[in-house]
């Protein structure tokens, strides 16, 4: 068995997926049913789903394509877009979504988290984080919905989120977002100095090498959307994921 | 063939619905306990609690209508998850009898204190096959699966085990008796190795 696991994340917008490039300019990518299946014939042993305009929009899930994806998925998966209450998480959880994922709701009140994590179990709550480069080397949490600095230290937004209840992190380094260029490593060793829950490491995945080096610099899970869904030079939509025995190799020096 | 799935209230059937396609059978959610008998096998899914569960099989209807197909007729049910506790004796988690098809009491995890693993013991994890049995391939090498779950089944009949997996001890992973079977795991979330399962099931003669 996998003791790190490679995640696809698929970006869903208007109902299609897209793929973005640093957060913005989304590439219409196909159809997440299609994407799904593909996925489950590839024996991925873990999906996440992302709607990256609900919270913008201020809408909330698509319930009814999300328990489509449930139903499709042989594998479970994580929704994130739009989540804000323990009510929703409930209603997303009867649809047979395993993990919900949070994050602008959170920022806002991490008592959500909270009330999630008390009804459900830590397990089935992920708090999302976006980091950006500012200024001088600065790194500051990215707000996803209103695209602006959430002003306060990103480390102690996800201890936070911890204390809260959270019981895994996405940590995506959006200067990497689609480029396939290499992780933010540097971030993922101080992400997860001290930390206490699994931390998903997203954002720039162009190799297997990088996905090892993510694991290495302290992540329990690599995720990527890019590396999965685009193939060559010229970015062609093709979905792929590495064989089960190419990633045990590939993350076997690790145990812990 | 026809699979049905009663419409207890806990839980998603859709995933269940796909996982049995996909292996080539049949399976139809039931509104009615009367249509159980119409069937040549049942699926008892579920996810809750223990006394929800079976407040939803005893409030529907449906307690004596399963015992006619499982224990007078003897035709192959397979339990998952919740379902799979509900064949049991009695639960921890509540006080409510159980469908008592298989003697085990469903009791929780204990962990000592300095356990790094968690409760619930959830995500993917290997199973040891005790036995020669219906559901799981003996000689097939590392089978995993996809687990979620706080409580697990401790058979009074070491026999009735036919699958174990490791969170802290070892516990029961899957269960058969005759023609009665039970999945801790989720087989509908475990790709192929769940399919492979679903696969015997279907096929299984009745």
């Amino acid at each position: 068995m996998l003791k790190h696991r490679v995640i696809p994340c698929l970006l869903l917008r208007n109902g299609g997926l897209v793929k973005t490039q640093r957060f913005r300019d989304p590439v219409y990518v196909g159809d997440p049913i299609n994407a799904i299946r593909i996925f489950n014939e590839k024996e991925v042993d873990e999906l996440m789903v992302l709607d990256i305009e609900a919270s913008r929009q201020g809408r909330e899930p698509d319930y009814q394509l999300i328990e489509q994806f449930a139903g499709e998925c042989l594998m479970p998966l994580c929704y994130g877009g739009g989540v804000r209450s323990l009510a929703q998480a409930k209603k997303l959880f009867a649809l047979g979504v395993e993990k919900v994922c949070l994050q602008t709701a959170a920022l806002s009140d991490f008592k959500v988290l909270r009330e999630i994590a008390d009804a459900f179990g830590s397990q089935s709550v992920l708090f999302s984080l976006d980091i950006r480069n500012g200024m001088f080397g600065r790194r500051y949490a990215f707000c996803s919905a209103t695209r602006k600095d959430d002003g306060r230290p990103w480390q102690q937004l996800l201890h936070a989120a911890i204390e809260n209840g959270a019981g895994e992190i996405v940590l995506n380094a959006v200067d990497r977002d689609g480029l396939m260029k290499g992780m933010d490593f540097p971030l993922i060793r101080e992400a997860t100095r001290d930390l206490r829950v699994p931390l998903i490491a997203v954002g720039g995945v162009g190799s297997l090498e990088d996905i090892r080096q993510a694991v290495e610099a302290g992540a329990s899970a690599v995720s990527a959307g890019a590396f999965f869904v685009f193939y060559g030079p010229h970015r062609a939509v093709l979905i792929t994921y590495p064989r089960y025995s190419d990633l045990e190799a590939l993350l076997q020096m690790k145990s812990t | 063939m026809k699979i049905g799935i009663p419409s207890i209230a806990c839980g998603n059937f859709a995933s269940v619905l796909n996982i049995v396609a996909r292996s080539g059978g049949k399976a139809t959610v039931l509104d009615r306990p009367g249509q159980l008998l119409e069937c040549t096998k049942v699926i008892l899914p579920g996810v809750g609690a223990f006394d929800h569960g079976m407040r939803s099989l005893n409030e529907g209807g449906w307690t004596p209508v399963l015992h006619e197909f499982a224990i007078t007729q003897q035709r192959p049910i397979l339990g998952i998850c919740l379902g799979m506790q509900l064949m049991c004796s009695g639960s921890e988690e509540g006080v409510l009898p159980g469908l008592g098809w298989i003697q085990a009491q469903v009791r929780r995890f204990q962990l000592p204190k300095e356990s790094p693993l968690k409760i619930p013991h959830m995500g993917w994890n290997t199973i040891k096959v005790r036995r020669q049995n219906p559901l799981l391939a003996t000689d097939e090498g590392e089978q995993r699966f996809y687990f979620v779950h706080s409580y697990h089944a401790v058979c009074s009949d070491e026999n009735d085990v036919i699958a174990s997996t490791w969170h802290g001890s070892d516990v029961t992973a899957a269960f058969a008796r005759g023609n009665v079977m039970g999945a801790q795991f989720h087989p509908e979330k475990s790709h192929r190795f769940g399919l492979a399962l679903m696969r015997r099931f279907v096929e299984l003669p009745c």
